[in-house]
C-alpha cells in the first residue's frame, strides 16, 4: 500500500491545560488528535495538576508545517511557566490526504 | 472546650483523615484511583446543593437576606486582608501574594460540610440554607483576588480564562446546579433521593477525608520549603477571618451553629477551584506555595482545631 511520510507531533502536559491545547491545535490546522492520560516525572517537581489529575499526552498527525507551528505555538506560550514537552517524528501513513 | 475539643478529633472524618496522613508517611501502597476521588467529590457538592436547595425553597427570603450580604462582604474582604498581609509581613511578591489570597478568600467545600457534622453531633444545628452561602463565598474572593494583579499591570495571563475556570468549574456548577434542583423540587423532591444522598453522605465524606488525608500528607514534605512566615499565616489568618466571620453572622442573625459554620467557611482555604483558576490566570505564581498552605497548612488545622474553637466562640458570644 502507498505510504506518504508525515509528522506525529506529541504534547505532553499538566491536565489544566487540555482545553487550550486543543482548542489552539485546531487553529493551528491539525484534523484530528489521540488524547491519553498518563503519569510520569519530569524536570517540574511539583504542578498545580498534581491534585487535579494526571499528565495529558496528545498525539497528532499532521504535515510538516503544521507541526513547526503546533512547536513553535507551544514553545512561546506554555515552556515558560507550565510542565509541558513537545516533540515531533516522522511517521508513514496511508490516506496521508486524512490528515493534512 | 477541652471536650469539645476531643469530640471532634475522634469523630470518624478526622479519624480518617489522620490514617490517610499515616498511610502516606509510612509508604503505603494506599492510593485512592483517580475515579474515584471525582466521583466521591461529585456525590458530595451536589449532595450539600440539593439539601440546602430544598432548605431554601421553604426559608423566608428575610432571613437569607442579611447572612448573604455577609457572606458577600466577607468574600471581598478577605482575599484584600490576605493579600495586605502577605505583601507587608511576610514581603512576598504582588503575583504569590494574589495568588495566596484568592486561595484564602474562597472556601473549602469539605471544610464547611465537616464543620456542619460537627454542629450536628454536638447538637448545635447550622440552618439548612448553609450551601447557598457556601456558593456565594466561593467566587468573588477569586475575582477580587485576581484583580489586585490584572488592574495595575499589563498582565499576560488570562483573567477570562480564570474566571470561566472558576463559574464552569465542577464545583461551582455542582453546587449551583444542586442549589437550583433542590429548590425547584423542594422538600418532598428531596425525599426522592433521600437514601443515596443524605443516607449516604457521612460514610462518603469519610472516604473523601481518607483521600484528603493521603493528598495533604504529600504537602507535608513541602512545608519546609514554604518558610515558617507561611505556616504561621495559614494557621493565624483562618483565625482571624474565621472569628470575624461567626461575630458578624451572629449579628446577622445565623444560630450559634450557623455562625460556627459561617466561621470555618471563611476560615478556610480552597483547593478545589482557586488552584485551576490561579494556575491558568496567574502561571507564574508558585503552586507549592498556595497549595501547601491551602491543604498542607490551613485545611488540617481547621479540621482538627479552627471548627471546635468557631464553637466555642459562637456559643461564647450567641449561647
Amino acid at each position: 500500500m502507498l505510504t506518504v511520510t508525515l509528522k506525529l507531533v506529541t504534547i505532553v502536559a499538566e491536565r489544566v491545560l487540555q482545553e487550550r491545547l486543543l482548542r489552539a491545535l485546531k487553529e493551528l490546522g491539525a484534523r484530528g488528535y489521540t488524547l491519553t492520560e498518563v503519569s510520569g516525572e519530569g524536570s517540574r517537581g511539583v504542578r498545580a495538576s498534581e491534585w487535579e489529575g494526571h499528565n495529558v499526552k496528545i498525539e497528532t498527525i499532521v504535515s510538516p508545517e503544521v507541526a513547526d507551528r503546533i512547536i513553535e505555538h507551544i514553545a512561546e506560550h506554555y515552556f515558560r511557566y507550565y510542565a509541558v514537552i513537545v516533540y515531533a517524528q516522522p511517521v508513514e501513513v496511508v490516506r496521508g490526504d486524512k490528515y493534512v | 472546650m477541652l471536650d469539645i475539643l476531643l469530640a471532634n478529633l475522634l469523630s470518624p472524618i478526622v479519624l480518617a483523615f489522620a490514617l490517610g496522613i499515616i498511610a502516606r508517611l509510612i509508604r503505603s501502597d494506599l492510593s485512592f484511583p483517580e475515579p474515584l476521588y471525582q466521583a466521591l467529590s461529585i456525590y458530595l457538592l451536589l449532595a450539600i446543593g440539593l439539601k440546602g436547595g430544598a432548605e431554601l425553597s421553604h426559608t423566608p427570603g428575610a432571613v437569607v437576606l442579611r447572612p448573604a450580604l455577609v457572606t458577600l462582604a466577607l468574600g471581598m474582604l478577605t482575599p484584600i486582608t490576605s493579600y495586605v498581609v502577605l505583601r507587608k509581613i511576610g514581603r512576598m511578591d504582588r503575583i504569590n501574594a494574589a495568588a495566596i489570597a484568592a486561595h484564602y478568600g474562597s472556601v473549602s467545600a469539605v471544610t464547611f460540610i465537616a464543620a456542619q457534622t460537627f454542629g450536628q453531633l454536638q447538637g448545635n444545628l447550622a440552618e439548612g440554607f448553609m450551601p447557598a452561602l457556601v456558593a456565594m463565598l466561593e467566587v468573588p474572593a477569586i475575582v477580587v483576588a485576581l484583580m489586585l494583579v490584572f488592574a495595575r499591570s499589563n498582565h499576560h495571563g488570562s483573567w477570562r480564562e480564570g474566571l470561566h475556570e472558576v463559574l464552569a468549574g465542577r464545583s461551582v456548577v455542582l453546587l449551583v446546579g444542586g442549589l437550583v434542583i433542590g429548590y425547584l423540587s423542594g422538600t418532598e423532591g428531596l425525599k426522592q433521593v433521600e437514601p443515596f444522598f443524605v443516607s449516604g453522605f457521612k460514610g462518603a465524606l469519610t472516604l473523601f477525608l481518607l483521600e484528603m488525608g493521603l493528598v495533604a500528607a504529600r504537602r507535608l514534605r513541602d512545608l519546609k520549603k514554604v518558610g515558617t512566615f507561611l505556616v504561621g499565616f495559614g494557621i493565624v489568618m483562618p483565625i482571624l477571618h474565621g472569628s470575624l466571620a461567626v461575630v458578624l453572622g451572629h449579628w446577622a442573625g445565623l444560630s450559634v451553629g450557623g455562625s460556627a459554620v459561617l466561621g470555618a467557611m471563611v476560615a478556610s482555604a480552597s483547593y478545589i477551584a482557586a488552584p485551576a483558576a490561579v494556575r491558568i490566570s496567574l502561571p507564574e505564581a508558585n503552586p507549592t506555595l498556595y497549595l501547601t498552605a491551602s491543604l498542607g497548612i490551613t485545611f488540617p488545622f481547621n479540621l482538627a482545631l479552627g471548627i471546635p474553637l468557631y464553637f466555642a466562640l459562637a456559643q461564647w458570644i450567641g449561647g
